[in-house]
């Protein structure tokens, strides 16, 4: 360790004000910085002592993915000579199998977005920024594992340039760039993105290949159990499919304070609510499916626990996190079973409640400073 | 004052790049949306916007003495009304297929405020020939936007230009291009003239409005 801080203290001169590669300032910051917690101080003004920052954060969230990356790999595989019928492939075939299908999505979405994410920080000189760290690790794992390279790579620059660079970069950002780079796919390239054949890795005939909410969506019952819906043996988006996983990095968030247990408790309950009113009316098949089960299929719980719960696009404010998070849940449900265009609800319910989420803040701040100024006036 | 003089070369030069009606003023935002798909219908509006602004300009330009302040609003309303009956039966008569993919938009011009707007604004106080210039100009303005947006949102769209099949020409669908769905919906155009918005004020400093 010492020797590399020698290499920074050496090379540090150079990219300082003055220096030969002075242009490249935020590049050397934001490896010095990725390195090693930097010492600078705060000059002015009060100010929150932490030991944590933005990069210790960001990274915190990828130990948090890693068991949905790995059962995201073995799954893939698994689908895969599943459907070849192949029943005697070994575990490490399956990871094997996975792995090179999964690593180029990770390598491409991180190359796009970190090569964008230290131009624009060179152009606008200021430093670079690490939230998009998280989201090219995301975007693999929401993606189904055939899309093609260069439209992920496509929709990844869409998604960092007009998602978040023109509202001035990582904090400023109205939605949650990972989830506006499917959204693109989805809606620019459909033919990849929905149906039956594109959720299994180079599907074999033996199969039909749909997932279970397009088994409801069309009125047939589940083939698969729910506990395979909960452990993920399903076709799916990369890292979306096995809910133990994403709870396992939920319990990892909440237990480092990271992720916020106020928004993926709401989601949670909110499209648990919602399952069960539909039950209640029960108008077709698809209302009556067991409500827990809205739960564990699709993306839900990947959407709940790493996508709803971004710090940037989500409320600020501890009420407006339990409302914000349960509409989300409600109108996920809503959209998936309501609308058959979209089997899948929990993208456009993040996105839409994203733009919702300053509105909320400022209703309960504003409900705050109402509440005390009633108390204020009536104790004169 | 000569036909030409640099001032009156100005009305119509502004309007194509630091007085854009779209880009600039933000108008006329919804027909940019709607038609701008396919290049050649996004063209013949343009075309239509030109003529039904440069004639309508000229015609209130001419009556501005004679209308009573308190319904000149009426007034410019039935003229540029009856301008866009006269180019939507033109269109009917010779361009039928074409009239047909715009529907309701050529009708929708006379609610184009691009339009109100430059009457209220220049040819109520104005001789006829800068009048007529300065019309001219803000509907090429409009037009060119719209022109520019149709062919991006054409190009990577649908694959083609015109209706010529560039893309397949040039050979990129064997190599795995596909085109690009997301271009064909309103969003996108609007994205697009974000883009182009963009640009031009990285452009041009003076049109950054600080505050």
């Amino acid at each position: 360790m010492k020797f590399l801080r020698n290499i920074l203290d050496k090379i540090e001169p150079n990219f300082k004000e003055g220096g030969r590669f002075s242009f490249l300032e935020s590049t050397y910051d934001a490896f010095a910085t990725f390195l090693f917690v930097p010492n600078h101080t705060t000059k002015s003004g009060a100010h929150i002592r932490d030991a944590i920052d933005l990069k210790r954060t960001m990274s915190m969230v990828i130990i948090a993915l890693v068991p949905a990356i790995l059962f995201g790999m073995w799954n893939v595989g698994h689908q895969h000579y599943l459907s070849h019928q192949i029943v005697d492939a070994s575990f490490f075939e399956k990871f094997w199998y996975g792995f090179l299908k999964v690593l180029p999505l990770i390598v491409v979405s991180y190359v796009t977005a970190l090569s964008i994410e230290f131009a624009a920080a060179q152009i606008r000189r200021h430093q670079v920024n690490e939230g998009v760290l998280v989201s090219g690790m995301l975007i693999p794992l929401i993606v189904p594992p055939d899309i093609p390279l260069w439209m992920l790579s496509l929709a990844t620059a869409f998604a960092v340039i007009i998602g978040k660079e023109v509202f001035g970069g990582t904090g400023m950002n109205v939605f949650n760039p990972a989830l506006l780079t499917r959204a693109f796919l989805f809606f620019a390239y459909p033919q990849h993105m929905s149906g039956d054949n594109v959720w299994i890795s180079n599907q074999g005939d033996a199969v039909t290949g749909a997932t279970p909410l397009a088994e409801a969506a069309a009125g047939q019952d589940i083939s698969l159990s729910s506990w395979d819906m909960f452990l993920g043996f399903m076709p799916g988006s990369v890292g979306e499919t096995s809910t133990l996983a994403i709870l396992l990095g939920a319990f990892f968030l909440i237990f480092t304070g990271i992720g916020s247990l106020r928004v993926m408790l709401s989601v949670f309950a909110g499209g648990y609510l919602m399952g069960l009113l539909f039950n209640l009316w029960g108008a077709n098949e698809f209302m009556l499916m067991p409500a827990h089960y809205h739960l564990i299929v699709g993306g839900f719980a990947f959407g709940a626990v790493f996508m709803a719960t971004d710090p940037v696009s989500a409320s600020q404010t501890n009420t407006g996190k339990y409302i914000y998070g349960f509409l989300i849940g409600i109108i996920a449900v809503l959209i998936r079973v309501i609308n058959p265009a979209y089997p899948e609800g929990m993208m456009l319910a993040i996105l839409f409640m994203n733009t919702f989420a300053p509105l909320i803040d400022h209703y309960v701040v504003g409900a705050n400073i109402k509440r005390r100024m009633k108390r204020a006036l009536t104790q004169k | 004052m000569s036909l030409f003089s640099s001032q009156n070369r100005k009305l119509i030069t502004t309007p194509l790049g630091k007085d854009n009606p779209i880009t600039v003023k933000v108008l006329g935002i919804c027909s940019a949306l709607a038609v701008t798909v396919k290049l050649e219908p996004a063209f013949v509006l343009a075309v239509s916007v030109v003529a039904v602004m440069g004639i309508s300009n000229v015609i209130i330009s001419i009556l501005r003495n004679g209308i009573p302040p308190r319904i000149r609003i009426i007034v410019q309303l039935t003229v540029i009304a009856s301008m866009v009956i006269i180019v939507d039966q033109v269109l009917k008569a010779f361009v039928y297929d074409i009239s047909r993919q715009l529907s309701v938009f050529v009708g929708l011009i006379i609610t184009n405020c691009i339009i109100m707007g430059r009457l209220e604004a220049f040819a109520i106080a104005n001789k006829p020939w800068p009048s007529f210039l300065d019309g001219i100009g803000n509907a090429a303005g409009y037009g060119g936007i719209l022109i520019i947006v149709a062919f991006f949102r054409e190009l990577l769209g649908s694959g083609t230009l015109w209706d010529y099949p560039v893309i397949e020409k040039i050979g990129l669908y064997n190599i795995g291009y596909e085109n690009n769905g997301f271009m064909i919906l309103p969003p996108m155009a609007l994205i697009v003239v974000g883009i182009i918005i963009w640009v031009q004020r990285s452009r041009d400093k003076d049109l950054v409005d600080i505050s």
